[in-house]
């Protein structure tokens, strides 16, 4: 008998709508309605809606939140005010990553953070076992479903669903505000490259807001777009995706996420793993791709060079923008050089890959 | 959802007509649906030859590959040149400018295995149905 899925609260949406659902991290999620590409460019040139409500949201909260969630992520935690959200990292002792998450910060000592669906569980636990003190670590995925408007048209949208000043609310900043009457934790964020953002709000509420958002946006052309749509966006940046890029077993240094280590913050889970790293250099680094012969590099596949392999794809593509294949993958760091060709091995058969620099695409100044 | 008269179907969604020895292979309109977006066409070379039920080539949408798997064994005689730099033929036109190959047969008993489309629309219809069923059986678990 099939694995019971887990149905976020706008499976009947979708399914009305005629998405085609797969089981993505034991969820049953919309990988495409119309088309990944179709959904694809209309998040670029317009303007798409995502539910990402499969997606977790711990809050971690009391006296001591903050040094516990400054200890516990290789970001700094202090830089961030109230009302402002952070990308950041989750480590273990060895400088793997747990996971990579959004933190938003609600109120000096209070934190909701946005963790990957295949890693609820496991956040939980890892930050639970690790709260002493006053800290509680609550997993407050049920309270919340997840909207992501996102594309260029997604202020123009949202401006006549809310009173809030959306010019004002700036990149990586959040607000609680009424959308559409419902009330939302809506935050400039998202996972697409594009000018976006997401909506927390009660699961309750959330067929209403995906309906009343497609409403407010079909005359911009906004469209429901899947999960296909959104790996499709997220390789042309460069985002890493957990369990293709990402794992416990990976360190930020070697991903490239230099940037988010901050390691003049003081001490944190990992920190000694990840200094002695930056002394003495990584082993492997993840590296932007490009396929120069026919076909597509997909996850998995072997690197060489010379017939040597050094290295694996982690995630592949046809770039929808770009009309390129495109990939990331771990290659040794001697190999780790923009222009250096090596060869993928696609499915019994060699063909040409370069290494490019990353995103393979960015957004045309408006 | 379209299933042409006098072509005969395997279960692994590839389409074949028939006209004398030469066989001409698709992949069905239920197939490239299933697929989406079909962005990359790996095709055999004329002279190569294929074997029943083992892939002959590959059809790859933005999000996965797929085999495409020989409903007949024999030599391939003409290879569809267009499709690798218009692999969007297959979702557009699946039974017509979206063929694949051409195959010389080497033994007409392979055709026994296919069906007909009338048997075809309804292992379709069973295989829709499945899908349809786990649905089901998961509202009931909730």
């Amino acid at each position: 008998m099939a694995r019971e899925l887990k149905k976020t609260p706008l499976w009947a949406v979708h399914r009305r709508a005629g998405a085609r659902m797969v089981d993505f991290a034991g969820w049953e999620m919309p990988v495409q309605y119309r088309g990944v590409i179709e959904e694809h460019l209309a998040v670029r040139e317009r303007a798409g809606l995502f539910d990402v409500s499969h997606m977790g949201e711990i809050e971690i909260h009391g006296a001591g939140a903050s040094e516990f969630c400054q200890r516990m992520t290789a970001n700094d935690i202090s830089r961030m005010k109230v009302s402002q959200a952070q990308y950041n990292l989750i480590l273990n002792d060895a400088g793997g990553v747990v996971d990579d998450v959004i933190f938003y910060r609600l109120e000096p000592d209070r934190y909701l953070v946005c963790v990957n669906a295949a890693n609820r569980e496991k956040d939980f636990e890892w930050l639970r076992e690790r709260a002493g003190g006053g800290v509680r670590v609550e997993d407050r995925s049920d309270d919340y479903a997840l909207l992501a408007l996102q594309g260029p048209a997604a202020e123009k949208i949202l401006r006549s669903l809310t009173a809030l000043d959306l010019q004002a609310l700036k990149p990586f900043h959040f607000a609680r505000a009424e959308v559409a009457s419902i009330d939302c934790l809506l935050a400039r964020t998202g996972y697409t490259g594009e000018d976006g953002f997401e909506l927390y709000c009660n699961p309750q509420a959330a067929a209403g807001l995906w309906d009343r958002l497609l409403e407010a946006g079909a005359s911009a052309g906004l469209e429901p777009a899947g999960l296909g749509a959104r790996d499709t966006l997220r390789l042309e940046k460069a985002y890493p995706l957990y369990s293709h890029e990402l794992d416990d077993t990976t360190t930020p240094l070697e991903a490239g996420l230099d940037w988010v280590v901050k390691l003049g913050k003081g001490e944190f889970v990992g920190r000694d793993v990840l200094l002695k790293q930056k002394e003495e250099g990584v082993r492997r680094r993840l590296v932007g791709l490009e396929l120069m012969d026919p076909g597509i590099a997909r996850a998995d596949y072997p690197l060489l060079k010379d017939g040597r392999v050094v290295g694996r794809i982690t995630s592949g593509t046809l770039s929808p923008s770009l009309k390129r294949a495109i990939a990331l993958g771990y290659v040794t760091t001697e190999q780790a050089v923009t222009g250096n060709i090596l060869e993928v091995e696609i499915r019994g058969r060699r063909a040409r890959i370069q290494i490019v620099p990353v995103p393979f695409y960015r957004r045309s100044p408006s | 959802m379209d299933f042409p008269e006098g072509l005969k179907y395997s279960k692994e969604h590839e389409w074949v007509l028939v006209e004398g020895k030469t066989a001409t292979i698709g992949i069905t309109e239920y197939a490239q649906e299933e697929l989406g977006d079909i962005v990359y066409v790996e095709l055999p070379e004329v002279g190569e030859k294929i074997v029943k039920d083992d892939p002959f080539g590959a059809v790859e949408s933005v999000k996965a590959v797929s085999d495409v798997y020989a409903p007949v064994s024999g030599t391939v005689i003409e290879v569809n040149d267009a499709l690798p730099d218009n692999p969007e033929t297959i979702n557009e036109d699946a039974y017509g400018d979206g063929w694949m190959i051409r195959v010389e047969m080497s033994d007409m008993d392979d055709l026994k295995d296919l069906m007909t489309a009338d048997e075809y629309a309804e292992y379709v219809a069973q295989q829709r149905d499945e899908e349809e069923e786990d649905d089901e059986t998961d509202e009931e678990e909730e």
